[in-house]
């Protein structure tokens, strides 16, 4: 068939082409595989379809997906953050957008630069020496953090809260335990759901390599006590490593400034949609000092100059790397997220210091709204904990069942938050709610008195 | 034809902006929030609030938006440049229209979270995909979930682990077989899943050495990671023989997806004995690569490892599309939710652009634009093409400079410099390893005709302006936005700059 894709499908090109090659059919070029393996029929899919076709198919599924009165309060980690319209032009670009890796840094210097001011603006965001340019997500940039500081301590145990995220959780025993490792887990205090520190004391040991925190941890509230936290883990010669949701640090103090040894978080919300999960952003941050330099994961770029002494970026330290040192390698990453890192740098070029704070203000008093009039409704509590929130946190159903009340929300055009009874039991009927700028304050009254309605019914 | 890329000397975004300018206006908190909720900042605890805001600069939008465009004209793509032909990536055209359907709202704006009755949408895409995968690869049954190919290899190195040792043998088989020839990721993510490396050479023609192999071979083996067709293009055509050794001692078959392009339609991994398979959807579904990312490596298993697949897997219960969590076999997830699914759209498009004539088509002008070029290439002086003496190619073939690079001092890195003044990306270079001064070409089968003569043209000038002046050669690339990149001072511990950081206490310290 001659596609429009493939310019060499018309028969006389290929007759041309095989003339000179000598040949007198395609087949020959496929002469040395066995006759058995060979497929003689045709695969069972679809198509060809027009381009007209494929989009209407792909519309019409896409209309199966329910229409909402409001963007799903759900977080958890991918939240729903507004991308402006900058973002999505630069990576709409073809020049990036259909770029391969930086091999070649003499024509790829406008990514070499994207990237590097990425890996800037994290450092800044986060208070450290040095960011990579990437991994897949939080999840797995937590799963290396935790083989690096084995690698860095000689010592094989993580120590992590009992409120993580159960998905993340699950990443980091995946990553871990082919490398003989452990995670051990610290309990909170019921009240406020902050790390229990007594209990933490007696975990950390000389096997700890490092104490994971987060902030805002997965329930949404802030963990204050990130000073003794880190104390304690130094005191013991682990590592700490600290999860993050980046936006919340316009507001909240960067983990450098509490000791943080490396950083991890989701990347996401800096310029990107929800995209039902996936592409995310693994940020991956830490100090720089040789030691740490020598052993982190995934791609780093560096500058340097050219030939004639300008100004010029690269890819760097590709000795640690699996297409140089193989099975020496720090980890197997090739393929990460460049362009979410793309977006990440224009969105934080875009906010600058002051529209990050200043978002970061809008989300609390949002969510904080939202707390209160949930609270107003009887039989709701929000949020379980008497901590400081962000903006995710948890709602719990007194009289109701929480998965009856999200498909009773979803008939009247709302989506409540993400349930979380079966990893908390001990927290009840329970939803982790996501309230941010996306929302407009019609959207958490039309919530509330759906709700109310769902409640009452 | 000239080739002149963009240098616009443009700064480091820390160096640009003015105290006080906004990029983008947030929308106002409503009087009735505000009076409800009060100050803000007060809403954080004093010991947690940021004292310093983060030296990030302020800028206006008119700067950040031409900051970056500027940027990216210094920068080269499949669609915006000209021929590609960087080996065993599959730098093929990124069809456009797949880029305008991820626009959708309904996609972009949908929450992994979701209640799988308000996405059935979606969930039909990736079902429906997850079996035209398993139909294309020969294979039982997929998993979604890895964001890239190494993150597929490190899933299915995984699911090898948690097939021996759900038989009791794991304490003993420690060993993962790599051929040479492999992508450096294979014995990294061998290594990854707890595996010691045993590498195998290649023979003559190219392919596993068999008697290296066998001896190999052992109760100690896990499994053997092969690429077929491998690095050189070639295929390894005693793949049924391999397997049936691999398998005799229990061992499993892990198939590295990155060159399936060559057989789209022609001949699947499944059919000749591989086990667990990885997809890169960036290269053979010709999503685009984002400059690094996102991808997507999917991976596909026959039946008796379809136990291992992560959990959620997306099914499809005859009425409803859903999310299996149920799956206690499973091997721990490798990421947070589902998969990079934006990607996977895209690939679902393709394959219904494409259809099964169209891939196959794929496959055939692929592995033909391959032999064509490389009937030119051997013949240009300079050049040669170790390996396989006689056998065709398939997608890709692999030069060797090492004569050029004898007789001039041109070497493999210098020729790719000078293709780029001359426009072209250059093909990848000093890979695989076991080719000197190696030169990695893949055309993909949407080059023209006429492309892959004016590359060979310019392979055909190169080599003869480096005989007559290698210098010039040496002295390339001055059409790019920069001339050579000293990669090494990029690397050196004293002069290393990671960040905006580094560079200002560098500069403090000088």
């Amino acid at each position: 068939m001659v596609h429009p894709y493939i310019p060499n499908s018309v028969p006389d090109i290929k007759r041309r082409m095989m003339a000179e090659l000598g040949i007198k059919s395609v087949e020959d070029l496929y002469s040395d595989i066995p006759e058995e393996i060979r497929l003689k029929r045709r695969l069972n899919i679809p198509g060809p379809l027009s381009e007209m076709e494929v989009k209407r198919t792909v519309s019409e599924k896409l209309g199966k997906n329910v229409r909402l009165r409001a963007i799903p309060f759900l977080g958890a980690g991918v939240w729903p953050h507004y991308v402006p319209a900058v973002v999505e032009e630069v990576v709409s670009r073809l020049e990036f957008l259909t770029a391969y890796t930086p091999y070649q840094p003499e024509v790829s210097q406008g990514l070499c630069q994207a990237l590097f001011e990425y890996q800037s603006l994290i450092c800044e965001l986060t208070g450290m020496d040095i960011a990579n340019c990437s991994l897949y997500d939080w999840a797995s940039a937590l799963g290396e953090a935790a083989r690096m500081a084995a690698r860095l301590t000689h010592r094989r145990v993580v120590v992590a809260p009992k409120i993580v995220h159960p998905e993340r959780l699950e990443t980091l025993r995946t990553y871990v335990e082919p490398a003989g490792m452990s995670v051990v887990q610290v309990g909170y205090d019921r009240e406020t759901g902050l790390m229990d520190l007594s209990e933490l004391e007696e975990k950390v040991s000389g096997e700890t390599a490092a104490v994971y925190v987060e902030n805002p941890t997965y329930l949404g509230f802030i963990e204050t006590q990130v000073d003794e936290i880190s104390d304690i883990a130094h005191r013991s010669g682990a590592l700490l490593i600290v999860g993050v949701d980046p936006i919340s640090l316009g507001i909240l103090r960067p983990p450098g400034d509490y000791g943080a040894d490396i950083v991890v978080g989701e990347g996401q919300p800096l310029g990107n949609h929800p995209n039902y999960g996936g592409p995310l952003l693994g940020i991956f941050a830490c100090r720089g000092d040789t030691r740490f330099v020598r052993q982190m994961p995934g791609r780093i770029i560096g500058m340097t100059v050219d030939s004639e002494g300008r100004r010029a970026f690269c890819m760097a330290l590709q000795t640690r790397e699996q297409h140089i040192r193989r099975e020496r390698a720090t980890s197997n990453v090739c393929t990460n997220e460049a362009l979410c890192a793309v977006a990440a740098a224009v969105y934080l070029s875009l906010l600058g210091p002051k529209g990050l704070r200043r978002l970061c203000e809008v989300i609390l008093s949002l969510s904080h709204y939202a707390m209160k009039r949930l609270s107003e409704l009887e039989g709701v509590e929000a949020p379980l904990f008497r901590s400081a929130h962000f903006k995710e946190f948890t709602v719990g159903f007194r009289d109701a069942r929480v998965d009856e009340v999200n498909k009773a929300l979803v008939e009247r055009g709302f989506h409540g938050g993400k349930p979380i009874s079966r990893e908390f039991p001990e927290l009840g009927e329970a939803a982790l709610y996501c309230v941010t700028e996306v929302h407009s304050k019609r959207d958490i009254d039309g919530l509330v008195e759906a709700l109310r309605e769902v409640l009452e019914a | 034809m000239s080739f002149r890329q963009a240098r616009w000397n443009e700064p480091l975004v820390f160096e640009m902006g003015f105290e006080g300018r906004v990029g983008t206006l947030l929308p106002e908190v409503d009087e009735e929030v505000k009076g409800a909720v009060g100050e803000p900042s007060k809403l954080v605890p004093e010991r947690m609030l940021r004292r310093e805001p983060p030296n990030i600069p302020e800028l206006s939008e008119v700067e950040v938006l031409r900051h970056f465009v500027h940027l990216s004209q210094m920068n080269y793509g499949v669609n915006s440049g000209r021929m590609y032909p960087l080996g065993s990536c599959t730098m093929k055209y990124n069809p456009i229209v797949n880029e305008l359907l991820v626009r959708d709202e309904r996609l972009a704006w949908a929450h992994p979270y979701q209640d799988p009755d308000t996405v059935q949408g979606i969930l039909e895409i990736l079902y429906t995909l997850k079996t035209w995968l398993a139909e294309i690869t020969g294979m039982d049954d997929v998993s979604l979930q890895p964001s890239a190919g190494a993150h597929g290899e490190f899933l299915g190195v995984l699911i090898i682990r948690a097939y021996h040792k759900l038989r009791g043998e794991l304490e003993l088989r420690r060993e993962m077989i790599v051929p040479d020839s492999a992508h450096g990721t294979n014995p990294a993510s061998a290594v990854m899943g707890g595996f010691k490396v045993v590498t195998v050479p290649s023979d003559g023609r190219g392919c596993v050495d068999m008697e290296a192999l066998e001896a190999a071979l052992s109760e100690r083996t896990a499994g053997l990671m092969l690429t077929n067709p491998n690095t050189l293009g070639l295929f390894e055509d005693r793949i049924l023989e391999i397997a049936d050794m691999v398998h005799d001692v229990g061992a499993l078959l892990y198939y590295d997806g990155a060159n399936l392009n060559a057989i789209l339609g022609k001949c699947r991994p499944g059919d000749m004995g591989f086990d667990v398979v990885h997809l890169n959807i960036h290269k053979t579904f010709s999503t685009p690569h984002g400059g690094g990312g996102p991808g997507a490596g999917p991976i596909a298993v026959k039946r008796e490892l379809s136990k291992f697949l992560p959990a959620p897997t997306v099914e499809f219960d005859g009425e409803k599309y859903y999310l299996n969590y149920d799956r206690p076999h499973a091997v721990g997830r490798v990421r947070g939710f589902l998969g990079n699914v934006v990607p996977l759209v895209k690939a679902f498009a393709y394959i219904l652009s494409m259809g099964p004539e169209g891939l196959r088509e794929v496959a055939e002008v692929a592995v033909l634009n391959s032999n064509y070029l490389m009937n030119k290439l051997r013949r240009v002086r300079g050049f040669s093409l170790p390996y396989g003496e006689g056998r065709w190619r398939k997608h890709e073939f692999v030069l060797s400079s090492k004569t050029l690079r004898k007789e001039t001092g041109v070497g493999a890195g210098d020729v790719a410099k000078a293709l780029i003044d001359r426009g072209f990306h250059p093909p990848t270079m000093y890979f695989p390893p076991i080719v000197e001064e190696a030169l990695m070409v893949e055309p993909t089968e949407t080059e023209p005709l006429e492309e892959l003569d004016r590359f060979a043209d310019a392979m055909a000038e190169v080599s003869r302006q480096a005989y007559e002046n290698p210098g010039a050669v040496r002295r390339c690339p001055r059409n790019a936005s920069v001339s050579r990149v000293d990669e090494v001072r990029a690397s050196h511990p004293k002069t290393m700059c990671l960040s905006w950081r580094m560079y200002k206490s560098r500069l403090g310290a000088t």
